[in-house]
Parts: C-alpha cells; structure tokens; sequence
C-alpha cells in the first residue's frame, strides 16, 4: 500500500487562498480527523464540497475556516482518495495544517509525486507517456544545468563542507573497522561527539534558513495593531507611498482588513492593517475588533503603534498584553507633536520589545523601523554572511532528516555504543544529505526526476 | 596431436582457491567436474600471506562455509593461530582471522579435491578453449588432451601471463617457480574478451634462526578461539605458533629514496594497475611520506618450516636493495632471505562483461572466478569460486542461478560491484563496501545462508537439522526475554547498582535490561533464574539480536527500501538502444551491463536517475 501524501499546492507567498492537497487511502481519514464540516453530514462524495474548520485534534483550537473538496479515487487526479483543503492563505495557516497533517498520518509529498502517482495508476495513457519522456528529458537537461549552477553555488558548497564533516568522521570510523591490526590512531568518542556536535549545528543552522529564507520570499506577515488615531493608516501610507515600495496589489483577500503586499529593498512585508483596538459596545466594531486580534496571532510581526501625544490608556494595555509574547516592534508615533511621554514608554519598556519613534505624517524614521525588522528576524545574518537559503522544502526535509540522525549519533555516542554502531545513524545523515546532492541514487532521488516536472493542476 | 579425452560437465582451470571452491561445488552438485592445475604441487596455494580472514575476509569464510564451501573447514584443520580481532568495536566488524599452515593448508585442500567423487584433479596447462556458437564446447590440455565440457570456469589467478619483476630483472613466472599460463590470453582476446593487465606484489620470506624476536613484540593468538567452520565445535589450542610485530625507521626509508630508480613501478617497467590498500614498500615511503614508521607483522608460514612472511614489506626493488633495507629493521639486522620479494603483472578480465551469475554475458557456460576477475585476497576469489561453481552447475541441471543480494551476504556485495561498477585495481573487499553491515554479521551468516546451501545441496541434511534447531532456540530465547517482567527488588537493584546501572522502580523487561550499554546477556544471568541452558553460540546470538535491536531494524528498513527496487526486474531481452530518452551514455552502459533490476542500473556508474526514471517508465508502458 502506497503511503498517504500531503503537500502545499499553491505556489509559496503570492495567493490569496492556499490550497493543500491529500492523496492516498488515508485521505479521508485524516480529514476527519482534523476537519470539522458545519453541515455535520459526514457522508463523503466524490465531488462534493464540504464548508468547515480546521482545528487542531489535540487542543481543538481553530486553525482556519476552509472549503475542502472530496475526491473519491479512482476518480481523482492521482485515481488515489483525495482532499482538497482550500485555505484563508498565508504561510503560516498553511503550515499549521501541513503540520496537522503530517502529524495524522500523512507523508510529505515529494515534488512532483501527485503527478507521479497519476501516471503511475494509469491515469495517463501511453502516448503521454511518451511525452512525459520527453519531458523529463528537457526538464533533466535543463536540471543539469541548474544542478551545475547549485553545485557551483553557496548550497551546495555548504552542504559539501558538512558532508565532508560527516566523511572525516566515518573515514576514521571506516578505517580502523578494517584495519584492526594497523596502528592507525582510533577516533576517539570524544573527537566523534565534538564533530558530530558542530555538524548538527551546522545543519540547524541550514534548516533555520530555510524559514528565514521564506519570510523573504513570501513576505513577512505583519499586523499593524493600534488604538484608533494612534495613527496605523498614515504609517501604512507612509510606508506604502515610499519612492521604493513595490506595491502589489493582492485581491482575494475576505477579510475586513486591509492587505497590502509590499518589497523595500529585498526586504517583503504583506501588511495588514486592522480595524483599531477599543473596547467598544457596537456589535459590528466588535466583531473587527475580534479580527483584529485573531489576526495578530497568526501574524510573523506586528507593528504596535502608540502615541506620544496621548496618554497611557487601557487600550494601550490591552496591545501590550497581545504583543506580550509575539515578534513586535513598538513604535511611538507623533514624534512631530510630542517628543517624550515618560509614562507611556516606562510602560512599555516592560515588555523589552524594540522601539522606535517616528513620525508617520512627516514620513520620518522609516528607516529605523526597516532595520529593526530585519534586526527581529535576524535577516542581518542572510544578507551580511551570505548564508544559504534552502528554498526547497525537500532539501529543508532531507537536512531535517540528516540532523535528526546526527543527532541520534550523538546520543549512541554519548551512551558508549560500540564506535560502528554509532555509524549507522552517521552514514544515514550522508545517504540524507547525498540525496541533495545527488550523489547517490535511492528510490527518492529517482522519484526527484518525477518531481521536476509540475504538470498541470 | 590432441585426442578425445572424454565427456564431462564442467572443467575449472585452475586450483587455487577459487578453482578449489569451484571444482568441489560442482563435484558436490552431482556434475562431472575436471580441475586443472600447472602444478599439482601449487593446488590451494597460499603465494603471498599466510594467513585467512580478517576484517570482512572472515566474514566471507563463513558464508562460504554456511553455503557448503570447504575454506572454512580446511583453515579450521590447519591453522597455527587464531584470533577475534575488533571485539571492541561493535559485533558488525567481529572479525576471525588466521594464521595457517601453508603446506598443510595446500595439503588437506589437495586431499580434499582427490577424495571427491566426481571430481577430477589434473595437471594440465589448458591452452584451448572451444567456442561454438557462443557456447562452450570443450577445452585443450598442453598435451593434446581435448575435453568435451558444458561449462569451464576460468579461475587464473595470477598465472595468467605472470610476469614477475625484481629490480630490473623481469621473467614470466606465476608465484613460486610454478610457470605462468601464457596461451589461454590470446584465446580469451579471440573470444572478444577484453583482458586487462593488474599488478600485485608480496614481501620477502625471511628464516627464523636469522631474526631476533626479542627487539620485537610478540602477538598471541586468542587463548578461548572460535573456529570459521560452525561445523567445527573447539574452544581451545594448547600450540598455536606467534606473530611478531616491529617498524621501519627512517634508515630503511632512506634506503628506498636512494634507490627508487631502481624499481620497475617508478622506471615505467610496470604497467599493471597495482592496488592502494596493499602498497609497496616504496609506495608507503613515498605516499606517505611524513610517516616515520610503518608496521611490520612477521608471520609465521607453517608448522614445519623456519620460514617466516615479513608483512608491510612488499617490495619490488632489487634483491641487493632489499636485503640492505630488510636489515635496518630492529631484529632484523642479521636477516637471511629465503625467497625475495616481487611484483608480479597478470591478466585479468573486466568483469562487467559478466553477469551476476560470474557467467559471461555473452558466451555461454564460460564463467570466470576469482583474481581473473580483478579482485585480490584468498577470500574473495574462494567465494566467487564457490558461486561460479554453483551456478555452473545451476545452469547444466536447467535452473536459475544463485545471486545473492547486497543485503544478503559479502559475497553479494562482492559480486555486484565488480559486475556492476567494475574494478580499475585489484578489488579487496571491506566492511565499509556493504551498506547493511549491522545484518551481515559473521556470527549470523548461519541465518542468512544455511537455506540456500541446504537447497542446493552443499549443507547436508544433518547440519540443516542443526542449525533448524538452533534457529528456533535463538527464536524462543528472544521472545522469553521480550516477555518476562524484571520487578524492582532489592536483589535486582543491588545486582543493576553493582554493574553501574540505574536502578528500576517499576517492572522492566528483561529485554530492555539487556539493551543497556553496562549490561549483556551473559551478566543478566545472575537474575535470570529461570534462564534455560542454551548453546553458547545461540547466547551470543540473543545477546546481539536483543541489544542492537534498534539499529538492526533501522537497516532493516532501509533494506527493504533497496529490496523495491532491486525487485524492480529488467527483462534481459531489452534492447536499451529502443528505448527513446535515455541518455547515449546511458544507453552503452546499460547495454554493457545489462542490469537485472532498477536498483542495479540505478548503481552503474553514468546512469543518472533521470534515466532511471525514463526506464521506470519505459518498464511501466511495457506492462499496459
């Protein structure tokens, strides 16, 4: 039996819906498990369109409301049982429900892998069998030579300085295995944990690029948070009317916020400007203020704008209390009209949050908020060391895998398993890591060939 | 004038170890076997050391001897010293290795192959192979002697166009004044047989009376010692004979630069491809150049000689240079040469152009075992010999060959690199080559290969019923221990805090007991009261199944990972030229080896797995 597959099918950081896509036969078994349809019909039909919530099984915290549609094998794109999880969008919802389904029995897809599975049950006829040939040709010769381009490139360089890490060790390893009699000098546990150690580090720090890498390139969501006047619509502007914004214009968006989709110098920011925070009566407010609220709990950043020339209010409590313990950046604004407010900014020096003063009608101080945004997310570090960014999610994948055998080297190690018993999980991190690379050939590298061509859907 | 000298099944040409394997496998296999030798004299000869197993060679003994092969039985009959090396190191690379007794290694070998039925033990130079359309009709001795045969497996050694080179002196010899075979090259050239030319060398045999041992360190065989053949029960040698270690230092390197120019690897005299993992003497002081002293074994060669094998100290330097650098060795100041050392240039094959089966591709009932095949090592070539053998007569008797797969035995490992990837030097086996060294442990090559060797009918009915029962007892131990709850007690707790281990607060498994580093099976018999009495090999089975557990399973399923694809069958009537996408190298490899499975394609060096995908493929429209 084929294992039960997941992936994100949208492209990354440029739509206004996400889509994640199952297939396999436990499709619907994981469905159930963390989708919970309003119309509590639990009839599955192929073709049918279920409304609902994800929510998270183990806390029953809700994730998104979504459209999932029902595809009952064989008539499905891979002719396996499948699912089709239309979301709200936005990295992190996505994620959060990879994650959910990865963490109910599915398997993260391989690129390409649905399209893979459709050929391979038949779903594409012999002539287009022919042509996926050709494809794969012109896709592989094309592969060639972005492989050559990566091979020459920082990934590659990094992931050979690791490998060869890896290689010292078991050479050593390796070498006094078959040459007993030899008085070659036997790498000590102490000198293999000490390698192992920096090698684990070094692919933490690889995978951690990655999510750094994806902030850059899909945009760091951020949620600009203030009580009414404190002035969120003129920063926005502000920010949006620079000579450098590329603004893009992003519809499909539901909610009653504004979204804007906006690139300073490399650096992206999808920012969302919410309904302000006040305790209100009127129904209607309060619903957006709800939003707003929930919207900054899934946001990368927030940007909580008060101002100088007010006093500390419970309002301004109230944003202290959201930002507590999320990525924010304070920012006091109306330096123009006020220059201190030792009340407000002992108030808000509790919470050691980065802040700023700026003045979003003069447009001045932007830059220092830019900076500290790339400071929040250490961005300094990608840009300045040049450091990789994995863009791949298998490649993030394979690194994760290649640390969490490393990491249990270190374990066997530290527990005085015998030296070639610790090797085992050592050669696994480099058979991980060669899948990368590309050098040696196992069934999931064959399958990579598959994964180059994203055809259709 | 040649003569008919009869009809038989199979003739091996050649008795050294792989020839011995082979011819006994197939006498064994009901089929009417001839062996030939140059010299009956240099049957099961061991020309270089003098010595059987170690690290991944002792490993291949014992499938050898689980799959019915005789190394095993005939080392355990003849050696002088025993030892399990790596017993610290983890049970993957437990290794047995052995000094023999040369002469009565040969001897018993000899004995053996005379006392076979079926079998027949020639001196014969062979200097004529027959083909007709592409299939092996029969064989010619020097003499005259015409043999119609069914098979012939070739099994050279280092005989084949033998040329041996001391300083400049150069003469065709095989190794101890035995001659060279110098007429079948040709016939394997006109058979379209591509013939490579592969260096090895050995060192000097010393005599005893001329060395000191007291300026070297004496090395004991193991005083409790396990014998290769699980046929053979002993535990203990009273006489096993030492060995002797000492260095060289930097007057014997000095000796070597100054006369480099005399040797005939660095005057271009040698053109055959020498292996790096046993190098020359002056290959080390060259390469390695900062050492300041290399290890030097002396080793003895039998029980009835003072001649004694120098390790390290291969050499192909003229005999002048070599005694000079010999008697800089602490011990060895005095040292008398018996014999020099040499290089010695033979033919071999590529063995790409043999299938799995050691069959060659394209002519057939010619097989080709051992050196030949460009490996090196006594091990190697016996096992080969073995499987060339039974495949020989696999094929005679119309049934499918024996191949064993990587994840099966050393000997799979073995035999699917050099068919699959080739070899550019002689190929010495060594654990790191097998991906799944956790499974092929010498201690479990009963588990893996008694079955085949019992099907075949190498392992006899009585030895299969042994190791049927041992299998269950190893089976019954394990569950026990996987079933029976430890409780916290004070005896259970002073005995765990007397061996540094934590002590337990809740029932325990005596199994998860026996996974802590500190603690073994033999320990937990202290508080294993109702252990029952179990052979003592079947214990240090349970110990290792139960305490790697873990890791076994972790290999285990990466093997089945391998075993998709290698289940993945290439029909062997596919035209790779046909297949529209693949790559053109792609195509000639593929062509060349003519892979059995996705996963061996997917191991031949210049496929990429874009190729693979586009056979995975071509195989997919083929079955609609």
């Amino acid at each position: 039996m084929e294992n039960t597959i997941v992936a994100i099918s949208t492209a990354a950081g440029n739509g206004g819906i996400g889509i994640i896509r199952l297939s396999g036969n436990k499709s619907f078994e994981i469905i159930n498990k963390i989708f919970i349809p309003k119309n509590k019909n639990n009839k599955i039909k192929g073709y049918s369109l279920k409304y609902g919530n994800i929510i998270n099984p183990e806390n029953n915290e809700i994730i998104d409301e979504v459209l999932v549609s029902y595809f009952v094998g064989p008539n499905s794109y891979t002719r396996e049982d499948m699912c089709e999880i239309n979301t709200h969008g936005g990295m992190i919802v996505e994620r959060k429900i990879l994650y959910l389904c990865l963490n109910n029995g599915a398997e993260l897809a391989e690129p390409g892998e649905f399209t893979k599975r459709a050929f391979l049950n038949g779903r594409i006829d012999l002539a287009q069998a022919e042509s996926i040939i050709n494809l794969i040709n012109s896709k592989s010769d094309k592969e060639a030579k972005e492989s050559i381009k990566e091979l020459e490139g920082d990934l590659s360089k990094k992931i050979n300085e690791i490998e060869q890490k890896i290689i010292d060790v078991m050479v050593n390893i390796e070498v006094i295995v078959d040459y007993p009699e030899y008085d070659v000098e036997e790498i000590t546990n102490k000198d293999a944990l000490n390698k192992m150690n920096e090698v684990s580090k070094m692919l933490d720090n690889l995978e951690k690029s990655f999510d750094k890498g994806k902030l850059i390139r899909d945009g760091i969501k951020t949620v600009i948070l203030g009580k009414p006047n404190a002035g969120k619509s003129s920063l926005l502007n502000a920010i949006l009317n620079e000579d450098r914004a590329i603004v893009s214009d992003i519809k499909g968006t539901t909610r009653d916020s504004i979204e804007e989709f906006i690139n300073i110098d490399g650096l992206s920011l999808k920012i969302i400007d919410t309904a302000g925070i006040r305790d209100t009566n009127n129904e209607i407010e309060k619903i957006g203020v709800e939003k707003s609220k929930k919207l900054a709990n899934e946001s990368d950043l927030i940007i909580a704008i008060f101002d100088l020339s007010r006093n500390f209010e419970d309002e301004d409590k109230e944003i202290m209390d959201i930002i507590k313990n999320k990525n924010a950046i304070i920012v006091l604004n109306k330096v123009d009209i006020k220059q201190n407010n030792k009340l407000l900014e002992n108030e808000l020096n509790k919470l050691c949050k980065p802040t700023i003063k700026i003045s979003a009608m003069d447009k001045s101080g932007l830059d220092k908020l830019y900076d500290k945004i790339i400071e929040v997310f250490s961005l300094n570090e990608l840009y300045n060391d040049n450091e990789i960014l994995i863009t791949n999610e298998r490649h993030k994948n394979q690194i994760k895998k290649a640390k969490e055998n490393i990491n249990q080297a270190i374990i066997s190690i530290k527990d005085n398993m015998p030296i070639d018993i610790s090797s085992i999980h050592i050669k696994q991190a480099l058979e991980d890591l060669g899948e990368i690379t590309g050098k040696n050939v196992s069934e999931d590298i064959i399958n990579e060939i598959f994964s180059k061509f994203c055809l259709g859907k | 004038m040649s003569y008919n000298a009869g009809d038989y099944d199979v003739a091996v040409i050649g008795a050294g170890h792989a020839g011995c394997e082979a011819g006994l496998a197939c006498a064994r296999m009901n089929m009417k076997t001839l062996v030939f030798s140059i010299s009956l004299e240099a049957v099961a000869n061991m020309p270089c050391n003098p010595h059987i197993g170690g690290s991944s060679k002792g490993h291949i003994v014992r499938e050898i001897d689980c799959l019915g092969g005789e190394m095993g039985k005939n080392i355990d009959k003849t050696f002088t010293q025993l030892k399990m090396l790596n017993t610290s190191k983890g049970p993957a690379v437990y290794s047995l290795r052995a000094q023999a007794d040369r002469k009565q290694y040969q001897a018993e070998m000899k004995h053996t192959l005379e006392k076979q039925e079926n079998l027949f033990l020639k001196q014969a130079e062979i200097v004529n192979i027959t083909v007709e359309n592409n299939k092996v009709k029969s064989i010619e001795t020097n003499i005259g002697a015409v043999y119609n045969v069914k098979a012939v497996i070739l099994a050279t050694g280092t005989y084949l166009g033998g040329m041996i080179h001391i300083g400049d002196v150069a003469y065709s010899s095989g190794p101890d004044g035995v001659s060279a075979a110098n007429k079948l090259t040709e016939i394997l050239k006109n058979l379209g047989i591509k013939v490579n030319r592969f260096k090895t060398g050995t060192p000097a045999r010393v005599n005893k009376r001329s060395l000191d041992f007291d300026k070297m360190q004496i090395q004991n065989g193991d005083e409790e010692i396990t014998p290769f053949s699980l046929e053979n029960a002993f535990s203990k040698c009273e006489d096993q004979l030492p060995c002797y270690l000492t260095y060289t230092n930097e007057k014997t390197h000095q000796i070597i630069r100054d006369n480099l120019d005399k040797s005939p690897l660095y005057s271009g005299k040698i053109h055959g491809t020498g292996p790096r993992y046993c190098p020359s003497i002056e290959d080390k002081v060259v390469r390695f150049a900062d050492k300041e002293r290399h290890q030097l074994f002396i080793e003895p060669i039998g029980r009835n000689t003072d001649e004694m094998y120098v390790q390290g100290m291969s050499s192909s330097l003229p005999e002048e240079v070599q005694i000079a650098m010999y008697r800089t060795i602490p011990g060895m100041e005095h040292v008398e040469f018996t014999r020099p050392a040499y290089a010695i240039e033979y033919d071999c094959i590529d063995p790409q152009e043999l299938k799995l089966s050691l069959e060659h591709k394209t002519i057939d009932g010619l097989f080709f075992a051992g050196q030949i095949n460009g490996t090196s090592g006594y091990e190697e070539a016996a096992s080969q010999g073995l499987m060339a053998g039974i495949n020989a007569s696999l094929k005679i008797k119309n049934k499918e060959p024996i191949i064993l797969d990587r994840s099966q035995a050393y000997i799979g490992v073995l035999i699917d690199d050099i068919v699959t990837k080739g070899t550019n030097e002689p190929y010495r086996m060594m654990t790191s080559r097998a991906e799944y060294r956790l499974l092929l442990r010498q201690d479990n090559a009963d588990l893996r290969l008694t079955d085949i060797g019992h099907e075949i009918g190498l392992i006899s009915d009585e030895r299969y019923e042994k190791f049927v029962e041992k299998r269950k007892n190893i089976f019954k131990e394990i569950n026990r221990l996987k079933n029976k709850i430890v409780k916290p007690d004070e005896k259970i707790n002073d005995f765990l805090e007397k061996n540094n281990s934590s002590t337990i607060t809740t029932g325990v498994k005596m199994s998860d007991l026996l996974k802590r580093t500190e603690l073994d099976y033999f320990k937990l018999a202290e508080i294993d009261e109702d252990r029952p009495k179990i052979e003592k090999d079947v214990a240090e089975e349970v110990n290792i199944e139960v305490k790697y557990e873990g890791y076994i399973k972790l290999e285990q399923e990466q093997v089945e990972k391998f075993k998709k694809l290698e289940d993945k069958k290439i029909s062997d009537n596919i035209n790779f030229d046909d297949i529209k996408g693949l790559r053109l190298e792609a195509r000639q490899k593929l062509n060349k080896i003519k892979p059995l499975s996705i996963g061996q394609a997917s191991r031949i060096s210049g496929v990429s797995p874009a190729d693979i995908s586009v056979l995975l493929i071509y195989l997919e429209t083929l079955k609609k």
